[in-house]
């Protein structure tokens, strides 16, 4: 019984996903709050060199389960070769980073364990000896704190952006690699993954401008959206918008902002009338200067905001175009 | 294509939140509600299916009693009936207790097809659905954009990260978890809404279909709910609109400097 924490570290066609170092990150913190020693496992086919790379981090040792089924993901595989390492190691508790493919398959894992996931987590800090997990409620505006009660292993994800991957502790050399054989039935794989493709060509590159004006639900109607464009020119901005506004094919999908959409840092992002969902906070929280303006004072978007105006934009935004237009003339 | 469609009934997005005294959860008498909005879309793509393939849109929910107005709504909008899991205890905090119940109702019944929307608006634990795949021996897959239905398979383009898709292929039955913005979302028409009163409601509890309520109990502990700390400091500008406006452009220039 090795009663570690494992982390499941996440690679697409032999690339890291940098979310594992976030997720590594937390279980290296996890594991000095309960004293126990922190081991990755990856998977795949021909994924050696990811688990190399992973080995360079202070951990305990680098579990390597490679078979042509896990080459592409499927949920039925990940599930049963996970498993099997859980079965073969017994670890006390699972740390994933946050992503789809995890929301994809660790529900099913759990469920085949009858264990507890805590998903997207924020953090977590001890409390007598026991680690408590935060995560969010009600869209950010709410935390709580959970504990497992059931027997190990229990399973938690971390949230994007919630851990820092340049805070991973390196060993002073490198991490064992240890192979792990499992068997995957391939009548037990149910799905058949095909090609991964992106819908259009992009011909905004949000991710490269300076200021962002960023537009959500406040808008109330299609036919608003010229005063969001008439800020943005005043600006020298690139609009963009959150979830639904793209979804309701008021702006093109290459310009919504959030965790499936684009991530962007420009020097200053205005989110007018948005509400700060989850989702669209991961898209942006790197922005320099971050201004919000909506009329719910509690919104979430106002955590992550510099600056803050709370009143109706209809009533705000033609005030700050005027502004703006009045200091470029000086 | 008989059809399974979970629906969730969450607080209002504008309602307001206020803690309980013991700050184990919000005040419930505060609180307006509706439905989950990924679930409108789950159901909305279950009555499109129906209209293309034939067949039967049945509705589940777990809750309170307050629960069936979100199942009267998903009647008035064209399900056939409904299923309601009378249940106001261990859901709160426990994505394995609601699948559990959803699972056991619906058991007997040979559904060809469940949806559910990607997570819900309150909770947003993205896993209810998944573990009901898990506990009724069903292929899933999730974030779904679009499905079809091609000789009796499943054709489904599944949401990435960073504006990627992936197309999944997979058998029936199977459940699907749908994820907002996948199609346009019916309004009820008042020919709906007169002839849902007599759709039929089957109402059972959690006692009936043999789960406990204290087994969820037993998986998670919560220890407290709060209000965020916030970890950045928000400078607030008042003042009416253009004072505002003036103040904001000046900071932006003077200290921020990003103008």
């Amino acid at each position: 019984m090795s009663n570690a924490i494992l982390t499941v570290i996440e690679q697409q066609q032999g690339k890291l996903n940098r979310m594992s170092w976030e997720a590594l990150a937390a279980a290296q913190q996890a594991g000095s709050h309960l004293s126990r020693p922190v081991e990755a496992v990856v998977m795949g086919h021909g994924v050696r060199a990811v688990a190399e790379e992973i080995a360079a981090a202070q951990i305990g040792r680098v579990l390597l389960v490679e078979d042509p089924l896990l080459r592409d993901y499927t949920p039925d595989a990940y599930s049963l070769a996970l498993l099997h390492v859980i079965a073969a190691e017994q670890p006390r508790l699972v740390l994933l980073p946050h992503t789809y493919q995890v929301r994809d398959f660790a529900p099913k894992l759990a469920a085949a364990l009858q264990r507890s996931f805590l998903s997207d987590c924020i953090g977590f800090h001890l409390e007598d000896g026991t680690l408590v997990f935060t995560r969010q409620l009600f869209q950010g505006k709410m935390n709580a704190d959970i504990a497992f009660a059931c027997d190990p292993p229990c399973l938690a994800s971390v949230q994007a952006g919630s851990f820092r991957a340049d805070q991973v502790a390196m060993g002073q050399r490198p991490a064992s690699i240890e192979t792990l054989t499992v068997t995957i039935p391939p009548e037990k794989v149910r799905t058949k993954p095909l090609e991964r493709f992106q819908e259009a060509k992009r011909t905004v590159d949000l991710a490269q401008a300076e200021i962002i004006v960023s537009v959500g639900r406040g808008i109330k109607d299609q036919e608003n959206l010229p005063l969001i464009q008439k800020l943005a020119e005043a600006l020298g901005a690139e609009v963009g918008g959150s979830r639904p506004i793209c979804d309701n094919g008021w702006l093109p999908m290459e310009r919504q902002i959030g965790s499936s959409g684009q991530t962007v840092a420009p020097k200053l992002y205005l989110a007018v009338g948005i509400s700060g969902a989850i989702q669209h906070l991961v898209g942006m929280k790197g922005s320099r200067t971050v201004v919000a303006i909506n009329k719910d004072p509690h919104a979430p978007i106002f955590e992550v905001a510099d600056y803050g105006i709370v009143g109706n934009l209809f009533d705000v935004l033609p005030a700050l175009i005027e502004e703006v237009n009045k200091a470029k003339d000086h | 294509m008989k059809i399974l469609v979970c629906v969730k009934q969450v607080p209002a997005k504008d309602s307001p939140l206020r803690l309980t005294e013991d700050s184990t959860w919000i005040r419930d008498a505060d609180l307006s509600y509706e439905t989950n909005e990924p679930d409108a879309f789950a159901l909305e793509e279950a009555l499109r299916l129906k209209e293309k393939h034939g067949g039967e849109v049945v509705v589940a929910s777990v809750g309170p009693a307050r629960v069936q107005q979100a199942i009267r709504e998903a009647l008035s909008k064209g399900a056939d009936r409904a299923i309601h899991i009378d249940d106001d205890s261990g859901s709160k905090l426990d994505s394995f207790f609601t699948a559990q119940l959803i699972a056991e109702a619906v058991r007997s019944e040979a559904f060809d097809l469940v949806l559910t929307g990607l997570q819900s608006d309150d909770l947003g634990f993205a896993q209810s659905g998944v573990i009901l795949a898990e506990l009724l021996g069903l292929p899933h897959a999730t974030i779904i954009m679009e499905v079809e239905v091609i000789d009796g398979r499943l054709k489904v383009k599944r949401e990435l990260e960073g504006g990627w898709f992936q197309w999944v292929e997979m058998p029936l039955p199977s459940l699907l978890t749908i994820q907002s913005g996948i199609n346009k979302p019916r309004y009820a028409t008042l020919k709906g809404i007169k002839a849902a009163k007599t759709k039929e409601i089957r109402r059972v509890t959690p006692a009936e279909l043999g789960v406990k309520p204290d087994e969820a109990a037993a998986r998670n502990q919560l220890r407290r709910i709060y209000v965020p700390v916030k970890t950045k400091k928000t400078e607030f500008i008042e003042g009416p609109p253009k004072e505002a406006a003036a103040k904001l452009v000046e900071k932006l220039q003077r200290e921020a400097r990003v103008l």
